[in-house]
């Protein structure tokens, strides 16, 4: 968090601290409690106990069917939802900041469509080669998902560059968006072709933490915490450059190697995250443009209240549907019709704020 | 094209539309690499610089900036000390009056808390000097500082750049404006289609044949006054 070189400090801004440790302390107590509901009920003494056997090594001494509610469902899908989040809020943070555009997000540069149809493309395989059963087993779905939104990424960085590999912000964003049009069009003809099959595509379009395991959490993890560290580490010429790419390359950024870097792991934590649990809207949208609201837009701060707001709307977002809500409503759709509007009175309450401009 | 620049200098760099003023201050910059030649900086040519050390001796105040985040002009004007600290950003004592000193240079001062979205345009351009300054280099570049500028703040951003050349520094300026250059420059350098037309101390340079070859239209330069310095003006030529 940045140290405060204010003397006057803003009157519109709450201290990153302050933001960061109430929202830590959310967290912790949403995490105990969608632990403890469901349709299992655990009393929080029990879940200390079983946590803490687990962690010792002797769960067998309490019932093994509780323990394996607790354990090996609830809490990696917990935590893959609160790690998802967490990428996918640094992930939106980095990308608004480095193209230069508030309305960027972990998408923008076609990692949502690349893996969509990555996943796609595995489900069809599944119907038509019922004769090789792991493109049926969760893996090959996470998997295919990650290497093709990888490769559209890669595709996109190769065709953005111009002659001399300088990557502007502009043509990321347009041959983001092109090479996602092409991709939403292989996809539609993916779902032509899966037929009656078409609804486990779209249920996977929409984002579910159901059954994700410790592996899956494993998965997130293992490309957010590197994303996380490379956005930290940049923070400070990542303010540089979201005022212009030019200046910032007179104040001694070398912007190059910063923009590969953060696009690279920006993008590999967003692709780990949708890989795992679907195309999820808003949250990188949303979460970013919340911390910068409260606590102003300096990334050293920026970074990690993106990382925290994530985790706690994904987690908050996961629990309602998994406990409170009928059925199991997908968890995308959850988040797009909460964080959708709330978008919307950020955007007016900017609005109105910069009407003397 | 052969310039030579000198500490202690204000130079204006003037010329039409398209002239390739942009171009060759970025080249100066370090920011674009010429097609053929090379800029040196106390002997050693741009690119042998790394990134920080270069920034440390030269500084640019951009013409334009992204205004999506709402910085305050006190976090703008810190950005300057960046080439001088470690991957925190976390200001020292002298740092802290670098910002200080370039804000009140630029006056500034009251408006340190306000975020760069609130300023008015004269004001944001204000921001960007103060920035480069706070950059303590021994060379500054100015792109357009003035352009958008009322004439009480373009009169006082020009002399601070006379100033600032006199206390030792090289200054250069892109400016559209010939009466403030030809006002507070030490030496113009005039563009036209990418070459040099004429380039020299104020008085052997700003004269009619200059900018009548350099804007063609007519043109009368003459002793002002009331202000002290020499003025063109210029006769409208049919469109």
């Amino acid at each position: 968090m940045p140290p405060r070189d204010d003397p006057v400090s803003h009157p519109n801004r709450l201290s990153p601290w302050l933001v960061g440790l109430v929202g830590a302390a959310f967290l912790a107590v949403l995490a105990a409690v969608s632990l403890g509901s469901g349709a299992v009920a655990f009393p929080l003494g029990e879940i200390l106990d079983i946590l803490q056997a687990v962690a010792l090594g002797d769960g067998d001494t309490l019932p093994a069917n509780r323990v394996m509610i607790l354990w090996d469902v609830r809490l990696p899908r917990i935590i893959t939802a609160a790690v998802a989040g967490a990428a996918l809020g640094v992930s939106g943070a980095v990308f608004q900041g480095l193209l230069l555009n508030p309305l960027a997000d972990p998408y923008t540069l076609g990692v949502s469509s690349g893996s969509t149809l990555g996943a796609g493309l595995v489900i069809v395989m599944s119907l038509f080669r019922p004769d090789l059963p792991w493109l049926a087993g969760p893996y090959a779905l996470t998997g295919g998902a990650f290497v093709a939104a990888c490769l559209t990424l890669a595709a996109v960085i190769a065709l953005a560059r111009d002659a001399d590999n300088h990557l502007s912000p502009t043509s990321l964003i347009l041959a983001g968006v092109v090479l996602s049009a092409i991709l939403s069009a292989a996809l539609s003809f993916l779902k032509y072709l899966a037929g009656d099959q078409v609804g486990s595509i779209i249920f996977w379009l929409l984002g579910s933490f159901q059954a994700r395991t410790w592996t899956d959490a494993a998965a997130v993890l293992v490309f957010f915490l590197p994303a996380f560290a490379v956005a930290l580490w940049s923070a400070v010429d990542l303010n540089i450059m979201s005022m212009g790419v030019r200046s910032a390359r007179t104040l001694g950024v070398d912007t190059r190697r910063v923009r590969f870097l953060l696009l690279a792991a920006a993008s590999l934590a967003a692709a780990a995250a949708v890989s795992v649990a679907g195309v999820i809207g808003f949250v990188g949208l949303i979460v970013p443009h919340l911390a910068q609201l409260l606590t102003g837009p300096d990334h050293r701060s920026l970074i990690p209240l993106s990382a925290i707001g994530g985790a706690m709307l994904l987690s908050a977002a996961d629990a309602l549907v998994r406990v409170v809500l009928p059925g199991e409503i997908p968890v995308g759709v959850l988040t797009a019709l909460l964080a959708g509007p709330a978008f919307l009175l950020i955007f007016r309450r900017k609005m109105r704020g910069t009407l003397h401009d | 094209m052969d310039l030579d620049l000198r500490p202690g200098r204000h130079y204006i760099l003037a010329g039409p539309n398209g002239a390739g003023k942009s171009t060759l201050l970025d080249i100066l910059a370090g920011l674009r690499r010429p097609a053929s030649g090379e800029v040196t900086l106390d002997g050693r040519i741009l690119p042998e610089y790394d990134p920080p050390e270069l920034a440390r001796r030269l500084a640019l105040a951009p013409q334009e900036y992204n205004l999506n985040f709402a910085f305050t002009v006190r976090e703008i004007a810190a950005m300057g000390r960046r080439p001088y600290l470690g991957r925190w950003g976390v200001l020292g004592e002298d740092d802290r009056r670098a910002v200080d000193d370039a804000l009140a240079c630029l006056h500034l001062g009251d408006l340190a808390a306000k975020p760069v979205t609130a300023l008015s345009g004269g004001e944001r351009r204000r921001v960007v000097v103060a920035r480069a300054l706070a950059q303590a280099t021994p060379v500054l570049l100015l792109d357009e500082p003035v352009a958008g500028l009322d004439i009480a703040q373009a009169l006082a951003v020009m002399s601070l750049a006379k100033r600032l050349a006199e206390a030792g520094r090289l200054v250069l300026t892109v400016s559209h404006d010939l009466t403030l250059a030809a006002a507070y420059g030490h030496e113009l350098i005039f563009l036209k289609r990418g070459e040099i037309v004429a380039a020299g101390p104020v008085a052997t340079v700003f004269t009619d044949r200059v900018l009548e070859e350099v804007y063609e239209t007519p043109a009368a330069v003459r002793f002002d006054e009331f202000s002290g310095s020499l003025s063109a003006t210029f006769r409208p030529q049919a469109f």
